[in-house]
């Protein structure tokens, strides 16, 4: 394809700019894709009213007529004028271009706000660290933004002595920072039987990354004289209205993983993500980061609190739920070009997207543009860290035939991520939870990306 | 007789409630200075979860009948005067048999076809819902009910399903066998790979699991599954998911879906600047939108949608101007005007009361 993309950021040629307008471009575009280029020359002669004809070049970026690029030949008010003061922001926001990126809620998914989720932007990140604010949420009772110096953690059961601590001692303890992801036991929820949402940002958008800074929890077991003979599982307890408790499995807080956390990117938890307080349970779904944290209990047997009696089980064909899932297993999925995109022309691409397995690191990811018939295998971009999203890249050439993209991770355990045919011959397709089958990404001729699903 | 300072210090302690354990954080650990024992008092107050094993849970007793009063008043807004849900939350009774109180096993769990599943088809213990019900309900009031009221409420939800009769008074003293009688209580398998760790006995291999191949696959290559063209724009316009500029844009699903034309021609956002007006009015929303959530309004009432009651929107379209009755109805309540779902009478200060009346009466933001 060439130019007759009029594409307004800069990337392709804007003249004849001020000849067509939006709805000239679009038409213009629309006719390029039929073939008729000689509509498009008639077009920009019209428009351009007798200049030269354009220099018709190979590439999406032509040298326009003028002899070069008006964003390079007129230099704009940025390069020619004084630019705004530092600290005119206190705390930098966005790029005001950067609107579209938002985390959202999934239309008719939930019918209160506070009881309800929203969806990071996968589509339009990058590397594998999530910004602050566009982490998915997910909230049962509503978020509050709870004053550090009232917020009290208190640790009891199975222990010599229960003990209460505030932030400050809190955060007086040895603290380690460390990258990991956390994902919704629903993510992909909605997809267990059929095709639902549009884009990346719906299917698997309850899943964030982020660096993650706090005190190991059983740094704090062991200040309290934690019984390790007796203790089997430990209750972790949020101070919001739905005290949100959930058991959490020894074995990763004896292994140091566990993180009592107040860090994340850098500052502290944003309200919406626990400030300040919330549990770190890596490789577990998020269900188990128990937010606004203000109590941890020993114990011997487990809770069935109501996410893991009532929520938060996985219901199998034969009418049987399994409970205390915990492990988000092995799982990838291409974040670009995906669903409610559109590849602007033939050409090169970098195929990217996330890997992540709730059982270690990610040892490979194979991408397939064919449906699954054959594979290569993706670059994986460091740092490949256990329990943290991995970030893979692929090279592709698209010839401008329908393709489908898919991408399959396997994690250090030898585990490989299902194909829906797969995952559904042992789970049926009402378990609601832990979804982490193959997704599909169609690309149409015309470009256009959509969300499919194979037989 | 003279004290040593320890017993002294002690005594102080003791009258202080910091009974727990002076010897241990004496002896304290690595971290000298860090944290201090919890009183007793402090421990009741947040140690209040319920095992299955009816550990934690406090003495006490409530009736079916009085359940039924409780649930009327506080409950059925929400859930539904049968447990129904009125459309807005998950269903709390219903799909359960006789036959299920017998076996422990839900069967309509097994089917396929069955259009939804009930809290009580899945719970398998009676204490997961005395826990939550204590903890956490009702929605914008949780932990004010008393314990005996909690009895009360359980028994009512249990009879509404058929498990208890409808002259049972939940105990402490009774509830195991409550338990007993729970249809789903013998429905949970901890038999799978999802746990790590061993306190579920030995842990079997992941269950579904894919292979390494790299050339001609047996792929799943036909298209089985995609939105209908109906669907197109359900999610909102795509085209402004996208950042407008990258390799890819987003498609714009405002537009049908043609051959070519979709393509992100997407306009740089323009950054508006509201005048004055503007600016206050917004001020002016922040506010009232601050104080619906601050008095839980928006537990029941969307700014501009249904929940439970209607949306905000709504009401101000139809009482324009009527700060008065709009006051009237915030503080003492109502039924009738939007439907049968009866809204309590609220406990504002007259002054947030106010602002929120007024902010209505001008169109709630619109």
């Amino acid at each position: 394809m060439s130019h007759e993309h009029q594409q307004p950021s800069g990337r392709v040629r804007k003249a004849p700019e001020s000849f067509l307008d939006a709805v000239g471009v679009r038409s213009v575009w629309a006719e390029a894709k039929d073939g008729r280029r000689h509509f498009i020359r008639n077009a920009f002669a019209a428009a351009a009213a007798g200049l030269a004809a354009p220099v018709v070049s190979a590439q999406g970026n032509p040298v326009p007529a003028e002899g070069g690029d008006p964003n390079i030949l007129n230099l704009p008010a940025h390069t020619t004028g004084l630019g705004q003061g530092v600290a005119t922001e206190g705390y930098g926001k966005p790029s005001q271009f950067e609107v579209n990126v938002q985390r959202r809620q999934s239309p008719g998914l939930t019918q209160t706000t506070q009881a309800s989720v929203s969806f990071a932007p996968l589509q339009s990140l990058f590397g594998i660290v999530t910004p602050s604010g566009l982490h998915f949420e997910r909230h049962h009772q509503g978020w509050w933004d709870v004053d550090p110096s009232k917020h009290r953690l208190m640790i009891n059961g199975l222990v010599k002595t229960p003990m209460v601590l505030t932030m400050d001692e809190v955060m007086r303890l040895p603290s380690v920072s460390r990258f990991h992801f956390i994902e919704c036991g629903a993510n992909t929820a909605v997809e267990w039987g059929n095709v639902a949402v549009p884009t990346v940002q719906y299917t698997h958008g309850m899943i964030s990354c982020s660096e993650f800074t706090g005190v190991p929890l059983i740094t704090l077991l062991q200040l309290a004289g934690v019984d390790l003979k007796k203790a089997r599982f430990v209750l972790a307890e949020g101070a919001d209205g739905s005290s949100m408790t959930r058991t959490i499995p020894m074995s990763l807080i004896t292994s140091g993983e566990v993180l009592v956390a107040y860090g994340q990117n850098g500052e502290m938890l944003r309200p919406e993500n626990g400030y300040p307080l919330r549990l770190v349970v890596p490789g577990v779904q998020g269900v188990s980061w128990v937010k606004y944290l203000r109590r941890i209990e020993v114990g011997d047997m487990p809770w069935a609190a109501k996410d893991e009696a009532i929520h938060y089980m996985d219901l199998m064909p034969d009418g049987t739920h399994r409970q205390y899932t915990n492990i988000q297993e092995c799982k990838s999925v291409v974040t670009t070009p995906s669903g409610g995109q559109v590849l602007l022309d033939k050409g090169f691409y970098n195929i990217t997207g996330l890997a992540w397995s709730g059982r270690g690191a990610i040892k490979r990811v194979d991408v397939s543009v064919d449906g699954g018939r054959n594979w290569r295998t993706a670059r994986l971009q460091t740092p490949v860290l256990s329990k943290a999203l991995t970030r893979f890249n692929i090279d592709w050439v698209w010839d401008g035939k329908p393709a489908i993209i898919q991408s399959r991770a396997q994690d250090d355990t030898g585990y490989v991520q299902p194909t829906y045919r797969q995952l559904r011959a042992v789970r049926g397709t009402r378990s609601i939870y832990h979804n982490n089958a193959i997704q599909s990404w169609l690309v149409q001729e015309s470009g256009e990306v959509k969300n499919v699903q194979l037989s | 007789m003279f004290s040593s300072p320890e017993a002294v210090f002690k005594r102080l302690l003791l009258a202080l409630g910091l009974v727990a354990s002076l010897g241990a954080a004496a002896q304290s650990t690595a971290f000298p200075g860090v944290g201090r024992p919890a009183t007793a008092k402090e421990v009741a107050r947040w140690d209040i979860d319920v095992r299955p094993d009816f550990k934690g849970l406090p003495a006490g007793s409530g009736s079916v009948a009085k359940g039924q009063e409780i649930w009327e008043a506080r409950c059925a807004q929400c859930h539904g005067v049968f447990g129904e849900s009125n459309e807005v939350f998950s269903p709390l009774v219903g799909g359960t048999t006789a036959q299920d109180v017998k076996t422990g096993r839900v069967a309509n769990l097994a089917r396929e076809d069955y259009p939804g599943r009930t809290t009580m088809m899945k719970v398998p213990t009676v204490s997961t819902l005395w826990d939550y019900i204590n903890r956490a309900m009702p929605w914008n009031m949780p932990k004010s009910l008393s314990p005996d009221e909690v009895y009360a409420v359980t028994a009512f939800m249990l009879n509404l399903a058929n498990v208890l009769p409808d002259d049972f008074v939940l105990s402490d003293k009774n509830i195991a066998e409550a338990q007993k009688r729970m249809p789903n209580r013998n429905g949970m398998s901890t038999h799978h790979a999802m746990w790590p760790g061993k306190e579920f006995g030995a842990v079997p291999k992941p269950d579904a699991r894919n292979s390494l191949c790299m050339k001609d696959c047996a792929a799943e290559a036909k298209v089985a599954s995609l939105l209908p063209d109906h669907a197109r724009n359900a999610h909102g316009n795509l085209q402004e998911q996208n950042r407008p500029v990258g390799a890819q844009h987003g498609v714009d699903t405002s537009r049908p879906e043609g051959k070519a034309g979709t393509a992100a021609a997407a306009a740089k956002p323009e950054p508006t600047k509201p005048d004055a007006a503007k600016l206050d009015a917004a001020a002016g929303q922040k506010v009232a939108l601050a104080l619906l959530a601050k008095h839980s309004c928006t537990a029941c009432h969307g700014v501009d949608k249904k929940i439970v009651g209607p949306g905000i929107q709504e009401i101000a379209r139809k009482h324009p101007g009527k700060v008065d009755y709009l006051l009237g109805k915030i503080r003492q309540g109502g039924v009738g005007v939007w439907g049968p779902i009866p809204m309590p009478a609220q406990n504002l200060p007259e002054a947030d009361a106010k602002v929120l009346a007024e902010w209505i009466s001008r169109g709630a933001g619109k």
